[in-house]
């Protein structure tokens, strides 16, 4: 039996037209060279930053967007020969999503969507009040789609695309934008969805460490449009752990430069809230962090607060992509 | 099977252009109210001229014709353009149906919704200034009625690929469109007073055509044609095969450019 996704050497360039932010124009490298195989049943997941290629992945995957070269197949199929039997059998909600018509009721517009995959009227509306009412939202049915929430407006999205039933599901950051309730349940439902069919597939991209760690059974951290590691979110920041990781608060810094230049010091993220300053510290082995607390005290800094710390996925992202996922997203937009 | 699918996306798709655009009050002023202020005006003047009563009926035909251009022009046209800016044709163009249930979709709710729109313009109209309106072939009136539907929505699928790869241009080409086709098409005089040549050029939107046929249909003995009845009928027969057509060739090419440069996906 084939995998539920399947990429071989998947290649996308666009090619920008000419003008005042691109000067240059010329072809932009949205995915060089990514082979991945998701075996079915996997709630796989893709993280990196803004432009890293996410987003033109699923897009090769559902059909939206042609390869340059390579290949990509969803259960066998090939996405560029056999797209009319990949839509068949997938499905697409993406973060942000306005889709449908603000003067239809949720009902409504979910009904629509049912025409699209051939459900027969009665079955549909059945499908959707089930679903309504496990995604909490069967008591607004009969509301206006304008009149929704981001919160609400999103999980009719999701109720969107799991109405066709699809083999593999693909969630392009369902939880961007969301309150912390709300994405909550979202990935609660995503998880029991899956829980319920063995046989189904998740590819989910986002922009979250936590979201990643929490859902995902493998992860692949994509950046500038490379698959740089593919593992489980243990593994993943197994990798990343050599070396010890603290926390420490102290009173507020000008600069960590000069922590920065310590023996066995290997990273140092700072971040500035309420008047002190949080370090985040990788450093080559335990006993270096002595040194550090000797030179903040040189500094006349004093320490608030000193904990050691297991490594997460952000560490891991940090050792292989060499900076954090936000740094990594100005860069983007810097470009 | 394979039909019963193209079925149920064509009513899927039809079900907010019938039912949920009729929730939305504002049509009574855009598709009623602003075609009979513009009726009203042309009634005054034929009126204040001493023109036949038959041009008050003109007028009228005129008016329910502009709800059938304007549904064309900017929710046929245009909506492409609207669905790709909501995100909705991304997803339309995942769903296994196909874009082109889609389409017909499209048009079916908006000849429905229109049809009873400029219904209604007429039955205001007819009221207001006792305009005298009598079919003299119900068969003949509802060929054209159909024929001229089917090449004007296909003409309104077409645009809306092609204004869809146009991008923003779109908008600036559906506002182009709208008064000029008023004055080429004849809403408010019968088209032939342009001259035959231009007549003929203007015969290419089919609303030129089927209004001039449906005159010709109602005023037997007043109106002179731009073409024999006979030949507008068969012209707008070729229309309505034509435009369908290249409707559907144009939605094939829109796809593929879609697919192969990612201008639906991507904003750049």
């Amino acid at each position: 039996m084939p995998p539920a996704i399947e990429t071989e050497d998947l290649v996308r360039t666009f090619r920008l037209r000419r003008s005042r932010q691109h000067p240059s124009g010329g072809p932009v490298v949205a995915l060089d060279g990514v082979s991945l195989e998701v075996p079915r049943g996997e709630l796989f997941g893709l993280l990196g930053p803004n432009g890293a290629g996410k987003t033109t992945l699923i897009k090769i995957l559902v059909t939206l967007l042609l390869p340059t070269s390579g290949r990509a197949a969803v259960e066998g199929l090939d996405v560029r020969t056999q797209a009319q039997r990949v839509r068949e059998r997938i499905s697409m909600v993406s973060g942000g999503e306005h889709s449908g018509y603000g003067l239809l009721t949720v009902r409504e517009q979910l009904w629509m969507f049912s025409q699209f995959y051939g459900i027969p009227s009665g079955e549909a509306l059945a499908r959707i009040d089930r679903l309504l009412q496990v995604v909490g939202l069967y008591q607004e049915r009969h509301r206006k789609v304008q009149q929704l929430s981001t919160g609400m407006r999103q999980k009719m999205n999701l109720v969107r695309g799991l109405l066709s039933d699809p083999r593999v599901f693909f969630l392009d950051e369902p939880t961007v934008g969301l309150d912390v309730g709300a994405a909550r349940d979202i990935r609660a439902y995503i998880r029991t969805w899956l829980a319920d069919r063995p046989d189904r597939t998740i590819l989910l991209t986002t922009h979250y460490m936590s979201e990643a760690e929490e859902l995902c059974d493998r992860v692949a951290i994509i950046h500038r449009g490379k698959i740089v590691a593919c593992d489980t979110p243990a593994r993943l920041k197994q990798a990343a752990s050599g070396g010890s990781y603290f926390l420490l608060d102290t009173e507020r810094l000008d600069g960590a430069d000069f922590l920065r230049r310590l023996p066995g010091v290997a990273r140092v993220d700072s971040v500035e809230r309420d008047g002190q300053t949080e370090l985040r510290l990788r450093l080559a082995e335990d006993g270096a962090i002595a040194g550090v607390v000797a030179e903040l005290t040189r500094h006349g800094r004093r320490i608030l607060r000193l904990q050691k710390i297991e490594p997460t996925l952000e560490d891991a992202f940090i050792t292989l992509v060499g900076q954090r996922l936000e740094e990594a997203d100005q860069e983007v937009i810097g470009e | 099977m394979r039909v019963r699918r193209v079925w149920y996306a064509v009513r899927g798709r039809a079900y907010p252009r019938t039912v949920g655009a009729a929730r939305e009050p504002s049509w009574i002023f855009y598709d009623l109210a602003l075609p009979i202020l513009g009726v009203l005006a042309f009634v005054f003047v034929y009126r204040a001229l001493g023109a036949p009563p038959q041009f008050t009926g003109y007028v009228i035909m005129g008016g329910a014709t502009v709800a059938f251009w304007m549904n064309v022009m900017w929710n046929m046209a245009a909506q492409f353009y609207w669905e790709k800016h909501q995100g909705n044709l991304e997803l339309y163009m995942m769903v296994p149906c196909g874009l082109v249930p889609i389409l017909l979709g499209m048009a079916a709710g908006g000849m429905l919704a229109t049809t009873v729109r400029a219904a209604v313009v007429v039955a205001v109209g007819v009221l207001l200034f006792q305009a005298p309106l009598a079919v003299s072939s119900w068969p003949l009136f509802a060929l054209i009625f159909a024929l001229g539907l089917v090449a004007l929505y296909g003409l309104g699928m077409f645009f809306s690929s092609l204004f869809l790869l146009w991008g923003r241009e779109a908008w600036h080409l559906v506002s182009l469109l709208q008064e000029p086709v008023y004055l080429a098409s004849g809403f408010y005089f019968p088209v032939r007073a342009l001259g035959m040549w231009v007549g003929m050029v203007a015969s290419l939107i089919p609303i030129t055509l089927a209004l001039d046929g449906l005159r010709q249909v109602m005023f037997p003995a007043f109106h002179r044609g731009l073409l024999p009845l006979a030949w507008e009928v068969a012209g707008l027969a070729l229309l309505a095969v034509l435009f369908p057509v290249l409707a559907l060739r144009m939605l094939r090419f829109m796809e593929r450019l879609a697919r192969q440069e990612g201008r639906l996906s991507f904003r750049w």
